[in-house]
């Protein structure tokens, strides 16, 4: 059994998955349930001032026979009395002290009100807090969630004023709404952030009723923006993760956070650069007991390549993303089709033909369609490989074009002297 | 090992991965689900699919054998269609996950990769003996070990896992995977000794003296006599020799042209396919009662209809007719009296016919072992070991599972209810020596 043991700046968890600040963690009944289900912590509900929500909430994107490919919702913050939840997170803290509790907060960035909301969520026992500068909807149009996250010295600011008052580590959760996400990150660390989380939905409409044109989802027939998440949204997040993890003003650990499903998804985020992840939309599907995989699949997932703590993927691949310009272009890849496994379906022969370099011969014998690539011509995109159905039928082989790497940052350099 | 005979394709190949991906993504991983309930185990079926759509085969095969010790057999023999397929909500639609198939795959990972899934509790000190080394006796050996007892299994036979072994037809499970199965029991640190028939070899109550507890576990006998006369000529065979020596790839000698087989049930099915895998001409199945009383699941049925068996209903044999060989078959024609509660079947005066037959096997069910509990002093009812609901039988200390407490109902017996049966027996031994979990 590997040490699945989890630090995020100083905030300790028996495991790195939690609960984002969701509906999952809307009250302290359903945050036992997560422990109990072994989830090892919990982002509760956004706390501020109770809001009033509408219905409908939510909507998903189907793709065939996939069900919430991604989701959408108008949710806002809680709905119930700060006095209430505060109450809930003592119990639960009480119940299952080793798991990590955090408090998501939202308010106008006025000083006094934050230090008031920070110091009465201090109390009931939390191990940090999270700052929820990402709600895209609603609490944006009245100047909070991502109309803060949105602006870098409001972030700063903002992030300030409750580290101010906080004697616990302070984590700011960031929007996706912006062009580049590492100065809002930069912004936060200024501020005194302890981490940044990322990412918080991103603006979406999932789409329109064809019979009687109301927009998807829709409240008596209109509907507002909402923020999309699930796995549709995991490769923005990883980016962003990314980003953020390989920049040297950004120097505080990162909760990573979208599309997370399971321990792979997991596993990606750590060593993009993730010091622990969040769940939401994954819990909304199948529920609490989606953990017992992500915890078991983690460390069978370490036994086997032999590593002794979850910890030492955090990071471990990430600086093996870079910018364009350092990519090795005497690197060469061909399609190769294994004609053991080929079913002959023609899938990458049309993608191929149509769409690529037209390098994939189809010559059909007896009825059936044989697939062979012409090494001479393929460029190596990938593309033939990512439509066919079968699992490693294609592959993509090195070819050593005896050349030295060199990429394009060198090659223009070369050219201009 | 020396390969022996598969007698044919196997009736169910392996899924690809591109077949398994597809099912494991297409699975819905209900809530409290259905499949999981129909399985006598209760199998967490969601989350070993959910297991294998993640790559965790390792985890996906320990949820299945932590609940079911017998999960390699069982993918294999299971009626599914009876059971957690049958109880698929994509049923409705006849498109059910194909549960069996998913879970032969993630045992088949640890079949392949050698993995060790389980290691034996802390001892006690206790000492279990095992009589009978079946699906049932092997299930509740493993969870006695991972209760840390110290077990021994006694068994006839030369090698463990009972009808698994020796009489499930090959091309529904293959001799090796079940000797592979028993010997992961085996590995927990069970001490093994084969070729000892408890009540010839050695006795209930010496074995009774030396260990704290006992589970008999030893399955039903052989088929019994049809009572005709012609019944001891060369060329009559018991179903269950005569599956094992095909199976073990033992000569049945010539089997003739015309195979009859008499009996109606999943073990006559499996007599009829062997016979006509083994060369046979005409395989026909000759039954008392009609096609709607048939004890075969359907599936079987239709399975036999596919390998060219043919069918007789309502015909009882009377003689069997041969100088030194079975040569022919006196039948009477019977008949279901109208209005008769359970229906028993009675000769039509003067409708009797005459079939050449070569060969004829009885498959007319199972015999009790009744010398057997009479030496182990515990009660039966109808040859049926008497238990309460853990199992614990007449006699304090001893515990029965499997086809031995086996009465017959609406289902045939099955490997899944006795490695069930072996888990309820091993629990309530465990308590009873002070161990529970
Ligand atoms: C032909 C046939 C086909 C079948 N097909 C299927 C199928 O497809 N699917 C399915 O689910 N089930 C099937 N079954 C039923 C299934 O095999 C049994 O329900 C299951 O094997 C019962 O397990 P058991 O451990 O109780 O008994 P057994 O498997 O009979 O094992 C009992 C063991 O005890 C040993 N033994 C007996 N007496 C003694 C003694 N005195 N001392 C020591 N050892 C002793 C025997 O040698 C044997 O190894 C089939 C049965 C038959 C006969
Ligand atoms: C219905 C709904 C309500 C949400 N409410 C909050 C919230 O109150 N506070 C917050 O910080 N994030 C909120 N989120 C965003 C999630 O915490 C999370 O950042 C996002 O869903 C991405 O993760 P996922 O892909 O695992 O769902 C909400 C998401 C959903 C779907
Ligand atoms: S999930 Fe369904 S039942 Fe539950 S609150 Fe939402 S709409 Fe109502």
């Amino acid at each position: 059994m590997a040490d699945l043991s989890n630090n995020l700046a100083g905030i300790r968890s028996p495991n790195p998955f939690w609960l984002a600040s969701a509906p999952p963690t809307n009250s302290g009944y359903q945050v036992m349930r997560a422990f109990e289900a072994g989830w090892g912590g919990a982002v509760w509900k956004t706390l501020g001032d109770p809001i009033v929500n509408v219905t409908s909430r939510f909507a998903a994107l189907n793709w065939k026979q996939n069900r919430v490919i991604g989701l959408n919702n108008i949710e806002l913050i809680t709905d119930r009395p700060l006095d209430e939840n505060l109450k809930e997170i003592r119990e639960c803290k009480k119940a299952y002290p080793d798991r990590a509790i955090i408090g998501s907060l939202m308010e106008v960035p006025v000083r006094e009100k934050w230090h008031e909301l920070v110091k009465a969520v201090q109390d009931a026992g939390v191990d940090g807090f999270e700052l929820n500068f990402g709600c895209p909807h609603g609490m944006s149009e009245r100047g909070m969630g991502s109309a803060v996250g949105q602006q870098p010295d409001l972030i700063e600011m903002v992030t300030s004023y409750a580290v101010e008052a906080a004697e616990l580590p302070v984590i700011v959760k960031l929007t996706p709404n912006i062009t580049d996400i590492r100065h809002c990150a930069r912004a936060a660390a200024r501020g005194g952030a302890a981490a940044v989380s990322m990412i918080n939905t991103i603006n979406s409409l999932i789409g329109v009723d064809l019979e009687t044109w109301n927009p998807i989802p829709h409240v008596d027939g209109k509907s507002s923006h909402g923020g999309y998440c699930g796995p549709a949204v995991k490769p923005i997040a990883l980016n962003m993760v990314n980003e953020c993890a390989r920049d040297a003003e950004v120097p505080i650990p990162i909760s990573g956070i979208g599309g997370i499903s399971n321990w792979q998804d997991a596993v990606e985020f750590f060593l993009l650069g993730a010091t622990n992840v969040q769940v939401c939309t994954a819990v909304m599907h199948h529920g609490f007991s989606i953990v017992e995989d992500m915890i078991d699949g983690l460390n069978n997932y370490l036994d086997a390549r032999g590593m002794k703590s979850a910890s030492e993927l955090i990071g471990a691949a990430q600086n093996r993303v870079t910018t364009w310009e350092n990519l090795n272009l005497n690197y060469k890849i061909v399609a190769e089709i294994d004609q053991e496994t080929c079913i002959h379906c023609s899938k990458c022969y049309i993608a191929c033909e149509d769409a690529a370099h037209q390098c994939i011969d189809r010559n059909v014998v007896d009825g059936t369609a044989i697939l062979v690539v012409d090494a001479d011509h393929c460029v190596g995109c990938n593309l033939c490989m990512m439509v066919c159905p079968v699992e490693d039928c294609i592959t993509m082989a090195e070819i050593d074009t005896g050349l030295p790497p060199e990429s394009w940052k060198q090659r223009s350099a070369t050219l201009v002297s | 090992m020396a390969t022996l005979p598969q007698l044919g394709e196997p009736i169910h190949k392996p899924l690809t991965d591109l077949e398994i991906r597809l099912e494991a993504n297409r699975c819905l991983y209900c809530y409290d689900a259905p499949c999981m309930r129909a399985c006598p185990t209760h199998i967490d079926v969601a989350s070993f699919i959910g297991k294998i759509a993640t790559g965790n085969l390792k985890g996906s095969a320990r949820v299945i054998l932590e609940a079911n010790p017998m999960g390699a057999s069982c993918a294999r023999v299971c009626p599914t269609e009876e059971l957690c397929e049958g109880a698929c909500v994509y049923e409705k639609d006849d498109t059910p996950i194909r549960i069996g198939d998913l879970q032969r795959y993630a045992i088949d990972h640890v079949m392949k990769s050698g993995i060790d899934l389980f290691e034996p509790g802390k001892p006690t000190g206790k000492r279990v003996a095992i009589v009978g080394g079946g699906p049932a006796g092997l299930s509740a050996a493993r969870d006695l070990r991972l209760f840390g007892h110290a077990v021994t299994i006694f068994e006839a036979h030369d090698e463990l896992n009972g009808l698994n072994t020796y009489g499930i037809v090959p091309f529904r499970l293959a001799y090796d995977v079940a000797l592979w199965e028993a010997q992961q029991v085996v590995n927990l640190g069970v001490d093994v000794k084969t070729k000892t028939r408890v009540g010839v070899d050695v006795s209930f109550d010496s074995l009774l003296k030396d260990f704290d507890a006992m589970v008999v576990a030893c399955g039903m006998g052989n088929v019994p006599k049809l009572g005709i006369p012609g019944e001891n000529l060369p060329g009559v065979w018991d179903a269950l020799d005569f599956i094992e020596r095909a199976k073990l790839g033992k000569s049945v000698a010539n089997l003739g042209k015309h195979v009859a087989v008499i009996g109606a049930g999943n073990t006559a099915i499996d007599a009829l396919t062997c016979s006509k895998r083994l060369g046979a001409e005409r395989v026909t199945m000759y039954y008392r009662r009609g096609e709607e009383q048939m004890t075969a699941y359907e599936f079987e049925y239709e399975f036999a209809k596919q390998e060219g068996i043919e069918f007789r209903f309502f015909c009882a044999p009377t003689k069997i007719v041969g100088e030194t060989h079975v040569a022919a078959v006196e039948f009477v024609r019977t008949e279901i009296p109208k209005g008769a509660a359970k229906p028993a079947p009675i000769p039509v005066p003067g409708s009797a016919f005459v079939e050449k037959v070569d060969t004829v096997i009885r498959a007319i069910g199972q015999s009790r072992l009744n010398d057997v509990f009479k030496a182990a002093g515990i009660e039966t009812d109808g040859g049926v070991v008497k238990v309460d609901d853990e199992l614990r039988t007449t006699r304090k200390g001893v515990w029965a599972a499997g086809d031995c407490i086996f009465a017959k109902g609406m289902r045939e017996a099955m490997v899944v209810e006795a490695a069930e049966q072996g888990k309820v027996a091993a629990r309530s031994v465990s308590a009873f020596l002070g161990v529970s979990r």
